[in-house]
């Protein structure tokens, strides 16, 4: 059996590269624990030592990830039909409108405020859209067979994934800042839409959905220990 | 008890497992400044700082004391046509609380004061008597465990962006004003930033064991299957 191998600066990234396959905590027959690093016999049921549960890495956290998403797309649909900001400008008289995700960016390029209008876009199109699409596809991809770089690719995507999905967030603030300051009576009033509820929980559900996925899956095939896994570790 | 570098394949004892790629490691001690970084997917799995306990524990207790400061000044004034009209963070998060939205409100509150405030007390729960030396508080893990679990949902910085944008769309229609709540929030900001630059959940974690806890002596393990005597321990 190979030792595990120790962790250290000094480890260049290119000798870890080319590397035979490393001694992972399934293979030694342990489950490490997610929360704080520490490993324990298979079969545990709760880290001792932060006390989070313990779960081997394995397909079955996958229905979690599918099942947040599902919902997440759900809520995402009626987050762009629905109106999310309502305003009335003078009483009502010079106009009130309601403007959707998708019109309050057509408003503001309107106003020439692009890079606004580029942000805005960014964080409630094309992000929310991005994510649903990477997950999916790390969610299909996860426990095959993956060359390392392969592997590191997906780890990437993991990561800016679950980076980013909490600035998605940023639509429901500025709907809650807007329609609390602007509030001038018979001036200008701004009231928050339906859609503001639908979004923030599509962003919630996403941001646990992309939390269910289990990072340790993307390197190796499953099932775990398959024939090649033997051969591989001897 | 394990000497430095002992490790026991059977139990565990002695390594860790990379979260996000469940390579082994044998744990070693670092000293401050030095980086441990997994074998396989180089995420960082140690980093600690000089002294990181008391600066934690100081820079949670600023950003308690702003976030009180940015709850009850002013946050925003806007006027047009002598009409005026100022918001406080709370107004904010009650812009939601009309009709259905209304579950909106608590989520908001939550995310932009009530989890930041709630994270920083924890860390000062947990880290505060290990600072000065002493032993954990009672229930210490489980704190440190919450506090890392609600990291995400803890969305002051992307409430300032949110800001931002609202600022930029009120920009050609009124005058705005920020009052010291908005600058509190942005101090907020960087004093969370410093505070997560000397946060290594490793060391807090390895602390939090030495202080014996709840985790000396990995004894209370359930052992999973029947096991031969255990290996050699130091």
């Amino acid at each position: 059996m190979r030792s595990p191998r120790r962790a250290h600066d000094a480890a260049a990234p290119d000798e870890v590269e080319s590397a035979a396959p490393v001694m992972t905590a399934h293979r030694a027959g342990l489950v490490g624990c997610r929360s704080c690093g520490r490993a324990w016999p298979e079969g545990t049921k709760s880290c001792a030592r932060c006390g989070a549960a313990l779960r081997t890495p394995d397909r079955k956290g996958l229905q979690a990830v599918w099942a947040w998403m599902a919902a997440g797309i759900i809520f995402y649909i009626p987050a762009n039909l629905l109106p999310m900001l309502r305003t009335e400008s003078f009483a009502g008289l010079a106009g009130s409108a309601e403007a959707t995700i998708l019109g309050g960016v057509v408003q503001l390029i309107q106003h020439g405020s692009w890079g606004v209008a580029a942000i805005v876009f960014a964080a409630s199109v094309v992000v929310p859209l991005g994510k649903f699409i990477a997950i999916a596809w790390l969610a299909r991809v996860a426990g095959r067979p993956a060359t390392h770089e392969a592997a590191h690719t997906r780890l990437r995507v993991y990561e800016v994934v679950e980076f980013i999905g909490r600035w998605s967030m940023i639509d429901v603030f500025v709907v809650a800042i807007l329609s609390a300051l602007v509030q001038l009576g018979f001036v200008a009033t701004i009231h928050p839409g339906p859609a503001a509820v639908c979004f923030a929980l599509s962003v919630a559900f996403t941001m646990l959905s992309a939390q269910s996925f289990d990072p340790r899956l993307i390197w190796r095939g499953l099932p775990l220990r398959d024939r090649r896994d033997r051969t591989t570790t001897g | 008890m394990l000497h430095e570098g002992h490790y026991d394949l059977t139990t565990g004892a002695g390594l860790l497992a990379c979260p996000r790629c469940d390579a082994l490691h044998v744990e070693e001690d670092l000293r401050a400044g030095e980086t441990a970084r997994c074998v396989r997917c180089r995420t960082v799995l140690a980093r600690p700082h000089e002294g990181a306990f008391t600066q934690i524990v100081a820079l949670s207790f600023t950003q308690v004391v702003l976030m009180v400061a940015a709850v009850f000044f002013p946050f925003l004034e806007i006027s047009r046509m002598g009409i005026g009209n100022a918001t406080s963070l709370f107004g904010v998060a009650l812009a939601f609380s009309h009709g259905w939205l209304l579950p909106l409100t608590a989520a908001v509150v939550a995310f932009i004061v009530g989890l930041p405030v709630l994270r920083a007390l924890l860390l000062i729960y947990v880290l505060a008597p290990m600072a000065r030396g002493g032993r954990p508080a009672p229930r210490a893990a489980s704190a440190f465990r919450m506090s890392e679990m609600l990291r995400p949902w803890s969305m002051a910085e992307i409430f300032v962006i949110g800001t931002a944008i609202a600022l930029v769309k009120l920009g050609g229609l009124a005058t705005v004003r920020m009052g010291p709540a908005f600058w509190a929030f942005c101090a907020l900001i960087l004093v969370g930033v410093a505070s997560r630059v000397f946060t290594c959940s490793a060391t807090i974690w390895d602390a939090l064991e030495d202080g014996g806890a709840r985790t000396d002596g990995r004894e209370v393990v359930p052992a999973a299957p029947p096991q031969p005597a255990d290996g050699p321990r130091g």
